[in-house]
């Protein structure tokens, strides 16, 4: 629990969150979380035998039938797309495969 | 002295009455805003054309004889984490700097369809991560009791905007204190109802186990018009809850409230600036004065629910914010020629501010293999005790209070490079959030700035909070307290 934060842990957490962090980003975050980090650790002193976890305080059921309903026009959903084909109603990204 | 300085309530009556035209009220907050915003920084977008227009309307169909809404002509702004269709959308980050949404948010929709005439958009914290509205891609915005200070976060635009009367009402979201703690500092009333009161459908998700939209106002009474209109079921939210809704404004009857009050004592005393302790201390002898019984309680996890509070948000907002890659909407990397997973870190680093990438990287953390048990489940463990802690306390009283931040306003850069130190700051509006309550900050005191040779005189908030969809309740006792007390009429020197 307690090992420290390293810039290579940082480094890794950055590519799961697909964030390019320059260096300085990257020490002054190990700083950063380490302290949020080692803050929230007094948690662990809370004994939570038996605790259920709370994700959400939703009480009612959320369900609904699974009726088609009326949504955006195509052209609608791409006008603010950084690089899209109206024509072909498609979202453009760069190459994926070599 | 401005009209606006008038309730909304009191404003759309005069339109209603033909005393003053919507179109001239709308071109006085225009004016207003005009005049201010330079100092404030409140507002990301003004719109003033589009407000013109919808005031002529309402002129309009005044004209003809239509029934009005209870809103008629009166001039509002909408938090910049808010979708308006055709209106640039931001959330104050770079991310998202030409954003143009489709559609309306449902509480845009209602509160048009009551006859608001929206103003513009206000600045606030990116994607309303901050207590002090300094994470903003446009610069922070400066509260009008003293421009060197902050308004508070992450609705700070929202409630500099109300308490510089440029508008009556503004619309905030609360995802730890962010519509509360401004409220606080800028001496207005700011409500964040129950979770799932209020649809947030449109709202741009940070943390969607907490967020809640609610209203920033000059008193109580509009922040129990705005609740009427803005609540209840939502097909385009399936956490809109069904729960019905009462009369908010009819629970006003001026009565006084003869209401148990719980007073958590012990989680109070520790880490209270002198100055909210003391403001804190004569607001619980004037709600004994509206008749009010105050009873000793003990919420015994509420210390802890910082770290269980950034625990849990951060973790939602990592998974939240995955949608921001550059690909439908928003800034992309122009060096995104080196393949798509290049693009999607490249726009991401560049377009996010540090507190959000901040979050987004303790989020993804506590979530990752090896710390999920140790970090997010045991932060979910203790928001259960939370609850057990409100549920007991509220089997002897009807409503807690307790200060709605330890200190008064602080100055801009004071905290922004210790975001432990800014996390802190929000130590009595977080469990709310945590437990899904509802809770309103009243104004409460104005005390001396330590910094300003008593020239600065500084706004504290007092928060109640109450039952499961019992805003009814505290929104009768913020009323009895705000009768008694009469802070709401003061204005800042701007």
């Amino acid at each position: 629990m307690s090992t420290p934060l390293t810039i290579a842990d940082v480094e890794r957490i950055a590519a799961l969150a697909r964030l390019e962090l320059t260096e300085e980003e990257k020490h002054v975050f190990t700083k950063q979380l380490a302290d949020i980090l080692s803050y929230a650790e007094q948690l662990q002193a809370i004994d939570t035998t038996g605790v259920a976890a709370t994700a959400h305080v939703n009480a009612h059921e959320a369900e609904r039938d699974d009726d088609l309903r009326p949504c955006l026009r195509v052209d609608e959903a791409l006008r603010n797309a950084p690089d899209g084909a109206p024509d072909a109603g498609l979202f453009r990204v760069p190459r994926v495969i070599g | 002295m401005s009209a606006l300085v008038a309730s909304a309530r009191a404003i759309a009556d005069d339109i209603a009455a033909g005393r003053v035209s919507a179109v001239d009220v709308c071109r006085e907050a225009l004016d207003r805003i005009a005049r201010v915003n330079a100092s404030l920084n409140a507002f990301n977008l003004v719109t003033d054309e589009r407000a013109l227009e919808r005031a002529a309307q309402i002129d309009r169909l005044h004209a003809a004889g239509t029934a009005l809404g209870p809103l008629a002509g009166v001039p509002i702004a909408v938090k910049d984490n808010m979708c308006v269709r055709g209106m640039r959308t931001t959330a104050s980050s770079r991310i998202l700097d030409a954003f143009v949404p489709p559609y309306d948010a449902t509480v845009v929709t209602k509160l048009e369809q009551a006859g608001a005439v929206i103003v513009g958009k206000t600045n606030c914290d990116e994607f309303a991560m901050g207590s002090s509205n300094e994470n903003s891609a446009y610069g922070p915005v400066r509260n009008p009791w003293a421009l060197g200070r902050t308004p508070g976060g992450s609705s700070g635009g929202s409630a500099a905007a109300v308490a510089a009367y440029c508008v009556p009402l503004a619309l905030g979201s609360d995802t730890g204190g962010s519509i509360r703690q401004p409220a606080s500092f800028c001496g207005v009333t700011g409500l964040k109802p129950t979770y799932g009161r209020v649809s947030r459908y449109g709202l741009l998700a940070f943390a969607s186990s907490l967020d809640q939209i609610g209203p920033i106002t000059r008193d109580v009474g509009d922040a129990a018009l705005a609740l009427q209109i803005l609540s209840g079921p939502d097909p385009m939210d399936s956490t809109a809850a069904h729960e019905a809704v009462p009369d908010f404004i009819a629970a006003l009857d001026g009565s006084t409230p003869n209401v148990r009050i719980g007073v958590p004592r012990a989680f109070v005393s520790e880490g209270v600036d002198a100055s909210v302790l003391g403001a804190f201390d004569a607001s619980l002898e004037a709600l004994r004065a509206t008749g009010a019984t105050l009873v000793d309680i003990d919420l015994p996890h509420a210390k802890y629910a910082i770290p269980v509070y950034y625990l849990v948000c951060t973790a939602e907002a990592s998974s939240n914010l995955a949608r921001y890659d550059g690909v439908k909407y928003g800034y992309r990397s122009p060096e995104s020629g080196r393949g798509l997973k290049t693009m999607y870190s490249k726009t991401r680093d560049e377009g996010f501010g540090a507190e959000v990438k901040r979050r987004i990287m303790l989020g993804t953390y506590v979530l990752s293999a090896g710390y999920y048990d140790a970090f997010y489940l045991k932060a979910q463990q203790v928001r259960t005790l939370l609850k057990q802690d409100y549920d007991r306390a509220f089997e002897s009283v009807d409503v807690v209070v307790m200060p709605t931040s330890p200190t008064p306003p602080f100055r801009l850069g004071e905290k922004t490079d210790d975001p432990l130190q800014m996390y802190l700051a929000d130590i009595f509006t977080v469990s709310v959030n945590l437990v899904g309550l509802p809770g309103i900050s009243v104004p409460c005191g104005l005390v001396e700035s330590p910094q300003s040779a008593g020239t600065d005189r500084l706004p504290v908030g007092l928060q109640f909070v109450g039952k499961m969809f019992d805003e009814a309740t505290i929104l009768r006792v913020a009323d009895a307290f705000e009768r008694q007390t009469d802070w709401r009429s003061q204005l800042p020197p701007l």
